[in-house]
């Protein structure tokens, strides 16, 4: 859709002190009054235009506060794109500023496409009829490649989910039109607002349980929890620290039963991970032994991608073994450091123990390997399809911002139901679910309807 | 044949139809003097297939024909022999009229109106060949040699172009109802250039009324209350004829397995595409043979004939096995076939040739409107044969073209899925192909379209200053409601408590006590009397307006993002195989389409948002070269 208000991350993602969201569009203002509230209480759209103001901002169905902000705001037509724009000044590092992302999704702008900022520049008279053809090549390129991530995802799990979602929508709205259009064949229940209410409200548990748990969505909120195991001074801790120096970590100290345990964020090629237990490393290398073995245990099995060290300049231990025995079913890649020192390890074995897992030999001492095990990394989690990038975080915002649309939407018409409105009103809202459901799988074939519609059931006069 | 000149015109109607007929009486109601050519002057507004007008889409598209100044509604109000509003029980949104037409007294009744209108002139002829110079439409050429000149030409050929009957495996040239088919036409449409496809459809038996045993079936009344189509009507016909409810059964089912050999739909000897919508008794078998009984119900033609459509059992199977057939379902085990069911194929041009005006774009003055588009369905017709007289009209006239958008009307929907998606299968209007159809209601077509209708000539004064009174009324009375304060007193309280609400806490604006599901505008109305007595239908729009404003106001703010994507207009002369960014997919559907607006090309299948952005892009590029610096 064009002239709507769209909002992208506007910094390069995961480095700088401070990041900036920026929105461009008719309800820019709008959507950032919803989301601000400054000290004083003002509001933005009561602001002189070009000004810049503190605050924080709050997720506005919970008034929980989010970040700590900096909000410039400025009016049409002295801007960028010569519409109303917002800057969101917030701190710098993934996390935050895909949480001001995601926020400012939910509260209504749509997620930029590449080079649209300069495409509507242009289209408003911003930028100078040379650099048009310029801007026809980007969209064209970008958007080459996100369909490739599209068709991607289109085979995973996420799209077998919502696929499944969305047919079960598809047979109440089915099963509604034909109440409408042919009141008087005979030969299909009738929709009542319970069987609307059921179905609509096992799908918000799905979208629920998928925004919570898809792995997407889950990364991009906390990152992908990584823990780094491996016998005393086999080098977790220079490991640590090169991956931290690398990339420019933000060490964060969260709230919970043990405030010791401290983790920190790193971008790695666009992988977003979240270290676990750094503190735990940097001070007794040995996280069994400073957690106790029941909790490593749970910390390692909540781990999404675990780094198994390995010292190249010894043999295989027992305790490398049971290790082995405990990371067997997870994601993990071993990193066999101190290849500057001569190799005792068998690393044939060690590959018969590791099976298809992907081995990486480092000297962190002499900062060879490094880049390797990042390869690895974003190989392993993009499954070795998806050039690590912008490209991955667009496409994933893309969709929790559709399946946040889609939660509005089907709370919308659970409310409905509850307040008795009749049920073909009810269809509105649950149409419009499968609807946005269908944009995140790239299925918006505007057909389905009434192929469904005759296939199911027998019509006509 | 020798020639002669016949006459001028500015508009010419090839066809007296559903299509032809609104054509035709727009088009004399614009100013234009227009002239009707027909087959048959008999065959005016013919109902070749069921007896019946309206229905859920269908009723809300007579409803704003009507509002529009078109002529169905107020026939069928003056020849129905039933009335029933439908989905009663649901929402607002979905409510529709349908009404059994007695076919002959509608028929009788739409040639008194055209021939009544002033500017319009009725001519039995045969339309042969177009006179085409310079690449436009200048007139036509009848069977008889005669010459009509004309400044825009409509074609409503309904399934008479190289129309053919089939049934069993007898297979011959007509029109529907054995009436003579159109061949040269077609031959001259196909010279010239225009690209058809052949579609198909059929109708049941008629049987003899005295011959149906009607305790063996379920009677179908119609409403009690009284209903009309039009906004002019003010006479309700009370005297109604009720339909019947059968069902087919096991036997036969087991007759059509049996013949299905027979059938020319199973044989191959049928080509054309028939609807999904309107499947013969054979395909409702064949594909849901789990089914056990089908539906048929018993609709009388008229009330000076006895002659009763089967409706359910359209069918292309020999006589004899429809015979069999017949005898095979409750109530009709006597029953006298009158007439034999049949299947029509037909030429039908790809209706992506055609501006959303319904003007062709390879020959400019032409426009066709109804069947020959590829749609099924009188009201689908009608509707598009309005708006092809309103803008032949207009073009003759030097007035603005119109077209209704998908947020304006079912008819704008109609024509925009038709010019720019096409279609692969007889087309039939179903709400779901509406996405505001909460705005497209039964009860607000005049809201909707009044006004238009106003502004070209089509509505008259006298009956738009009615139109603004009640306008008036509507939202003096909700503004009313909005400003009205409920006092929690014992009236109040009883009265919520007997509709099963729960009790006042404190005062309360009567609109907001109206959006409790449980209140009607009646109760609200009891506690806060007004001296001003209002019309149901006033009522009826001030309940809705008030009781689903959140809903109103989404659909709303989503027509506002489509006006503004609409508003972005494509030049008519851009070239899409110059802009490089394009797909090639995209390239070619825009160059066939070649939609007017953004909105219009966002709605193709295969131009994706991307292409739509590089299309952006390169006409504000054209724009700004223009602009000298």
């Amino acid at each position: 859709m064009e002239f709507d208000t769209i909002a992208a991350i506007s910094t390069p993602s995961g480095e700088g002190a401070i990041a900036i969201v920026r929105l461009s569009g008719p309800e820019a203002i709008g959507i950032a009054d919803k989301l601000f509230r400054a000290p004083s209480g003002k509001q933005l759209a009561t602001q002189p235009t070009h000004t810049i103001h503190y605050g924080h901002l709050a997720d506005p169905w919970t008034e929980e506060v989010v970040e700590e902000v900096m909000v410039s705001f400025m009016k049409a037509p002295k801007t960028f794109t010569r519409e109303d724009v917002i800057e969101i000044n917030c701190h710098g590092g993934i996390v935050s500023v895909n949480r001001v992302l995601a926020l400012v999704l939910r509260a209504g702008a749509r997620l930029a496409e590449p080079g649209e900022f300069t495409k509507r520049a242009f289209l408003n008279g911003r930028i100078d009829l040379s650099q048009a053809e310029a801007v026809m090549d980007l969209i064209r390129a970008k958007t080459d490649r996100a369909m490739d991530v599209a068709l991607n995802q289109m085979e995973g799990r996420l799209s077998k989910l919502i696929g499944t979602l969305r047919q079960a929508l598809l047979e109440s709205i089915a099963q509604m039109e034909v109440n409408i259009d042919y009141p008087e064949y005979d030969d299909v229940e009738e929709m009542t607002r319970p069987i609307m209410l059921e179905k609509a409200l096992w799908v918000r548990s799905e979208i629920d349980k998928l925004l919570q748990t898809s792995s997407q969505g889950k990364i991009l909120r906390e990152g992908l929890s990584t823990v780094i195991v491996g016998r005393p001074n086999v080098g977790k801790s220079s490991l640590l620290n090169s991956l931290v120096q690398e990339n420019k970590a933000i060490v964060t100290e969260i709230a919970g039963t043990t405030r010791d345990i401290i983790e920190e964020y790193v971008n790695v090629r666009g992988v977003p991970l979240r270290l676990v237990d750094t503190a735990g490393i940097r001070e007794t290398e040995d996280i069994v032994e400073r957690i106790g073995v029941e909790r490593s245990r749970k910390v390692l099995k909540e781990a999404d991608l675990i780094l198994y060290v390995l010292n190249y300049s010894e043999a295989l231990t027992e305790e490398d073994e049971r290790l082995f025995e405990a990371v067997r079913d997870m994601d993990y890649i071993v990193v066999i450091n101190k290849t500057d020192l001569p190799q005792k390890i068998d690393l044939d074995y060690v590959q018969q123990l590791a099976g298809d897992k992907l081995l990486v030999t480092t000297s962190l001492i002499e900062e060879e390997g490094i880049d390797q095990l990042e390869e690895a990394i974003a190989e392993l989690f993009f499954e070795g399809q998806i050039e690590a990038g912008d490209m991955t975080y667009v496409s994933n915002a893309r969709h929790i911002a559709l399946l946040h649309q889609a939660h509005q939407t089907i709370s919308d018409a659970i409310e409905a139901a509850d307040l008795d409105v009749p049920v073909d009103m009810i269809q509105i809202d649950v149409t419009r679910t499968w609807e946005i459901l269908g944009e995140i799988i790239g299925d918006t074939a505007d057909d389905g309807l009434l192929n469904q519609l005759f296939s199911q059931f027998c019509l006509g006069k | 044949m020798p020639q002669y000149e016949a006459g001028t015109f500015d508009v010419i109607v090839v066809g007296a139809g559903h299509a032809g007929a609104e054509a035709a009486l727009a088009s004399a109601r614009m100013g234009a003097k227009t002239l009707v050519l027909t087959m048959n002057l008999d065959m005016i507004a013919f109902m070749p297939c069921n007896p019946s007008i309206g229905g859920p889409a269908k009723g809300i598209v007579v409803r704003e024909i009507d509002a529009l100044g078109g002529a169905m509604g107020r026939v069928i109000d003056k020849t129905h022999i039933q009335m029933r509003m439908l989905n009663t029980a649901k929402g607002p949104a979905v409510r529709a009229l349908r009404a059994q037409a007695d076919k002959v007294l509608y028929q009788q009744e739409m040639k008194r109106l055209m021939e009544e209108e002033k500017n319009l002139t009725l001519h039995q002829g045969i339309a042969e060949k177009l006179v085409v110079e310079d690449g436009k439409v200048t007139g036509l050429i009848t069977q008889v040699g005669g010459i009509y000149r004309a400044k825009s030409v409509v074609i409503t050929t309904g399934t008479f172009l190289r129309g053919e009957i089939i049934i069993g495996d007898l297979r011959y040239s007509s029109g529907p109802n054995n009436q003579q088919p159109s061949i040269k036409l077609a031959e001259n449409l196909e010279e010239l250039g225009f690209e058809t496809v052949r579609f198909k459809t059929g109708t049941p038996p008629r049987v003899n009324s005295n011959s149906i045993d009607y305790s063996k079936t379920e009677i179908q009344p119609g409403d009690e209350e009284p209903r009309a189509f039009s906004y002019e009507t003010t006479e309700f016909i009370m005297d109604q004829l009720p339909c019947w409810l059968t069902y087919t059964n096991e036997k036969t089912h087991q007759i059509i397995d049996e013949n299905l050999h027979l059938s020319p739909m199973y044989s191959g000897m049928i080509k054309g595409t028939g609807p999904r919508y309107c499947p013969s008794i054979e395909d409702k078998v064949v594909r849901f043979n789990d089914k056990p009984r089908h539906q048929i119900f018993l609709e009388p033609e008229g009330r000076n004939t006895r002659e009763v459509y089967v409706q359910g059992l359209s069918t292309s199977l020999p006589e004899h096995v429809q015979r069999k057939l017949l005898e095979s379902i409750p109530g009709l085990e006597k029953a006298e076939m009158m007439r034999a069911g049949y299947a029509i194929e037909y030429d039908a041009i790809v209706p992506t040739q055609l501006w959303p005006t319904l003007e062709s774009k390879q020959l400019e003055n032409l426009y066709t409107a109804g069947q020959i588009n590829g749609t099924s369905g009188y009201e689908e017709a009608a509707g598009q044969g309005l708006m092809a007289g309103i803008n032949a009209a207009a073009k003759v006239l030097g007035k603005e073209e119109v077209i209704l958008s998908r947020s304006d009307a079912y008819i704008g929907v109609l024509i925009d899925d038709l010019v720019t998606k096409g279609t692969n299968e007889p087309y039939r209007l179903l709400t779901s192909r509406a996405e505001y159809r909460l705005l497209l209601r039964h009860d607000n077509a005049d809201m909707r379209l009044t006004e238009l209708g106003h502004k070209i000539g089509m509505i008259s004064d006298e009956r738009y200053a009615k139109f603004l009174a009640k306008k008036d009324r509507i939202e003096v009375e909700i503004k009313r409601l909005r400003g009205m304060m409920i006092k929690p007193n014992d009236i109040t309280q009883q009265l919520i408590r007997d509709a099963g609400g729960s009790e006042l806490k404190d005062g309360i604006r009567a609109a907001d006590l109206l959006k409790r599901p449980e209140m009607t505008y009646d109760m609200i109305a009891q506690l806060t009397a007004s001296e001003v007595e209002l019309e149901d239908e006033v009522k009826e729009q001030v309940e809705i307006h008030i009781k689903y404003e959140g809903y109103i106001e989404k659909s709303l703010q989503q027509v506002a993002k489509l006006k503004k994507m609409e508003d972005k207009k494509i030049p008519e002369n851009i070239d899409y195989h110059s802009i490089s960014g394009l797909a090639t997919e995209a390239r070619g559907k825009l160059a066939e389409v070649r939609p007017l607006s953004i909105a219009q090309a966002s709605r193709i299948s295969g131009v994706n948002p991307a292409d739509i952005s590089i299309l952006l892009v390169y006409i504000e590029q054209g724009r700004i070269a223009k602009i000298p610096s």
